[in-house]
């Protein structure tokens, strides 16, 4: 177990040196920073200056080595629109997102995964084919136009939930939530929909086809043999074998949720690391963009590595330790 | 004979296609007595297997029984609810099925399907049920029974696994264990091991067996008496040595003859001619005819009822004359 973790750890810090490579590289590529920082009349001795001062005049590998090292202690720079802590500004802005994709995984995994069982076992009924019709629709629309269309009908003509921001919000140290006050917990209510509905229609169809393929088996023909109660066969025996690749889609999906969440974000005004990014696109605010990127990666890859652990949790056949592994005949 | 336990009487079974429903079992007659084993044997595709799938209820549609009727202990159950029939599997019928390897559940430990399975036939404690899995375990020869009842199925070998098998239709006590293929997927040297154990298990508990098997070895070994399926049909049932020794159906005979033997030196083995028909061919009459020796006009014509009594062929032309007394 230890030298799995480890090299699941070494594993994930490789992929994250080499999106600081890419991240790096952006600065690169969008020109020298001393030229966007000085106006044209700065003299050389200013340039070279503010070149040392950035520590520019220094070899690529020695330059790339300080970014990381910066980059590991938070510091990602000054932002160029702003000139707040680029740090400061994402540590402000991820709360929001978060509590948005929580909220969104939340509600995938809490209607997705019982659609998905029932339409598995009842899968003749009527529900069940009105279900699966649906589903195509939510994996096929786009979450901006479902957005806009919601605005339209709950904040508009209803006027039920709040249009856009994200409501009174409460301080608990560095971290500010909206699931404490009302108008919060309004204010969640549309845009967690919004960027839920592609994720519960995908929990539900992989549920409901993980769980047809289960109860195909024998261990389940086996079960059904014993006089177990179907609740028990559907929802022990059967749900509890789908549940690897549930976790292993939900695990991803965060973090594809945490970066597309700014395609919800744009239309809800949600202040989250979405809104943060594309306003930093519009001016061209490199520091904050590489920083992005590097926060998104790196949540990425940690819940890639803790599904990983999960499933050593989930199935106990990769859990085999030295002295069990000797009891394996097979 | 005293009071069957189990009497399947002229069961049908069909399976609804897109060209209309095809005759899967053609009017099986068998009865097992409390304690007998029967063997039932054939070729694949010959009914066995899904003879044992109805008796214990298990039939998914397109499979649905026709006709005919499944009486355990005289009570009909064929046409129970799916709930009445839900609670005598396990409790009054067991069942084990072929590969041990994916039988059980491979999240589970082995004690959480045992209890499991004790708490919902029987009004038991979890703990009380515990006991009695360790017991069950003991029973079907695991060692170190402590241990193991809190280890997966992958931490046990093929043998072991298909003892936990036995163990879990055990569970309840059933008085019916519907065997199919339970060696077949194992060694050869471990096949003994639990055809002995089946065997001990059954007279111990006054269980009765029906063991489906493509295995004459096994029926031979094992079974009281034998019936050999056909394309959907019983042709011949009686007591093993009877059968084994003088069988009097032409496919019987066929199948003892083209069993592998240490003293007769064949240089090939014997084999019945042409293949077991399909389910939307076969022919009228007698299945067998195509493949017959001895086939008659009238074998084409009339399908041949299975006579009664103990030893009996479903045969126009059998082998061997009944003596008259």
């Amino acid at each position: 177990m230890p030298a799995f973790l480890l090299k699941r750890l070494l594993n994930a810090a490789g992929v994250m040196l080499a999106v600081a490579f890419i991240a790096f590289l952006i600065f690169r590529f969008v020109g020298d920073p001393v030229e966007l920082m000085l106006n044209e009349q700065a003299s050389q001795a200013q340039r070279d200056e503010l070149r040392a001062r950035l520590g520019l005049d220094k070899g690529f590998v020695l330059q790339f080595a300080t970014f990381v090292g910066n980059a590991l202690r938070g510091d990602f720079g000054i932002s160029y629109r702003n000139q707040q802590e680029v740090f400061t500004l994402i540590a402000e802005r991820f709360p929001a997102t978060f509590e948005l994709v929580l909220v969104a995984t939340f509600l995938s995994l809490a209607i997705g995964i019982p659609l998905g069982v029932y339409t598995a076992i009842r899968r003749d009924s009527l529900l069940a084919k009105a279900l699966q019709f649906i589903s195509v629709l939510g994996v096929s629309l786009p979450s901006f136009a479902l957005g806009i269309l919601f605005i339209l009908v709950f904040s508009v003509t209803l006027q039920w939930l709040p249009a856009f921001g994200r409501g009174e919000t409460v301080q608990l140290g560095w971290w500010s939530t909206g699931l404490l006050t009302t108008s919060g917990r309004k204010a969640l209510i549309l845009p967690g929909v919004t960027l839920s509905l592609f994720q519960i229609t995908l929990v539900m169809r992989l549920v409901r086809a993980e769980m047809m393929e289960t109860m195909r088996t024998e261990f389940i023909r086996f079960a059904r043999a014993r006089g177990l109660t179907m609740r028990s066969v559907h929802f022990r025996h059967a749900l509890r074998n789908c549940l690897m690749p549930v976790i292993t889609v939900t695990g991803l999906q965060i973090g594809n949720l945490i970066a597309f969440a700014l395609v919800t974000e744009t239309v809800f005004q949600w202040p989250g690391m979405g809104l943060l990014f594309v306003q930093a696109v519009t001016f061209v605010d490199i520091p904050v963009m590489a920083a992005y990127l590097i926060v998104v990666s790196f949540i990425f890859v940690s819940l890639n590595t803790l599904v990983d652990l999960t499933y050593a949790w989930v199935d106990p056949r990769l859990r085999e330790d030295a002295l069990s592994g000797a009891a394996n005949a097979r | 004979m005293t009071a069957p336990l189990l009497s399947v009487s002229d069961l049908r079974i069909v399976f609804d296609g897109r060209h209309g429903p095809l005759t899967a079992l053609d009017g099986v007659s068998f009865a097992i007595a409390p304690g007998e084993i029967l063997g039932v044997v054939g070729e694949s595709g010959a009914g066995k297997s899904l003879t044992g799938t109805a008796v214990i209820g298990l039939l998914d549609p397109p499979g649905r029984i026709s006709g005919g009727e499944i009486r355990l202990d005289g009570q009909r159950i064929d046409n129970l609810p799916p709930e009445a029939m839900r609670k005598l599997r396990g409790r009054r019928i067991g069942a084990i099925f072929q590969d041990p390897l994916t039988s059980l559940h491979p999240l589970l430990t082995v004690g959480e399907q045992l209890v499991e399975t004790i708490t919902t036939h029987l009004p038991v404690s979890a703990s009380v049920a515990r006991t009695r899995a360790l017991s069950l375990l003991r029973e079907v020869g695991i060692p170190a029974a402590e241990t193991r009842i809190d280890q997966y199925p992958h931490q046990f070998s093929g043998g072991m696994r298909q003892r936990v098998v036995i163990a879990l239709a055990l569970c309840a006590e059933p008085k019916l264990i519907i065997a199919d293929e339970p060696t077949t997927a194992l060694d050869v040297s471990i096949q003994a091991q639990i055809t002995t154990l089946l065997k001990r298990l059954c007279r111990e508990h006054g269980t009765a067996i029906m063991l489906v098997t493509h295995d004459m070895g096994v029926i031979a070994e094992t079974a009281d008496r034998v019936a050999v399926m056909y394309a959907g049909r019983i042709v011949e049932i009686g007591p093993v040595e009877e059968v084994t020794r003088r069988p009097r159906h032409p496919y019987t005979a066929g199948l003892m003859a083209s069993i592998p033997s240490v003293h007769a030196r064949h240089a090939q083995l014997n084999q019945i001619d042409g293949a077991m028909p399909r389910l939307n061919a076969i022919p009228d009459g007698c299945a067998f005819n195509p493949r017959c020796g001895r086939v008659q006009t009238f074998c084409r014509e009339n399908k041949p009822g299975l006579p009664p009594g103990l030893h009996g062929a479903a045969c126009h032309v059998p082998l061997m004359e009944p003596v008259h007394a």
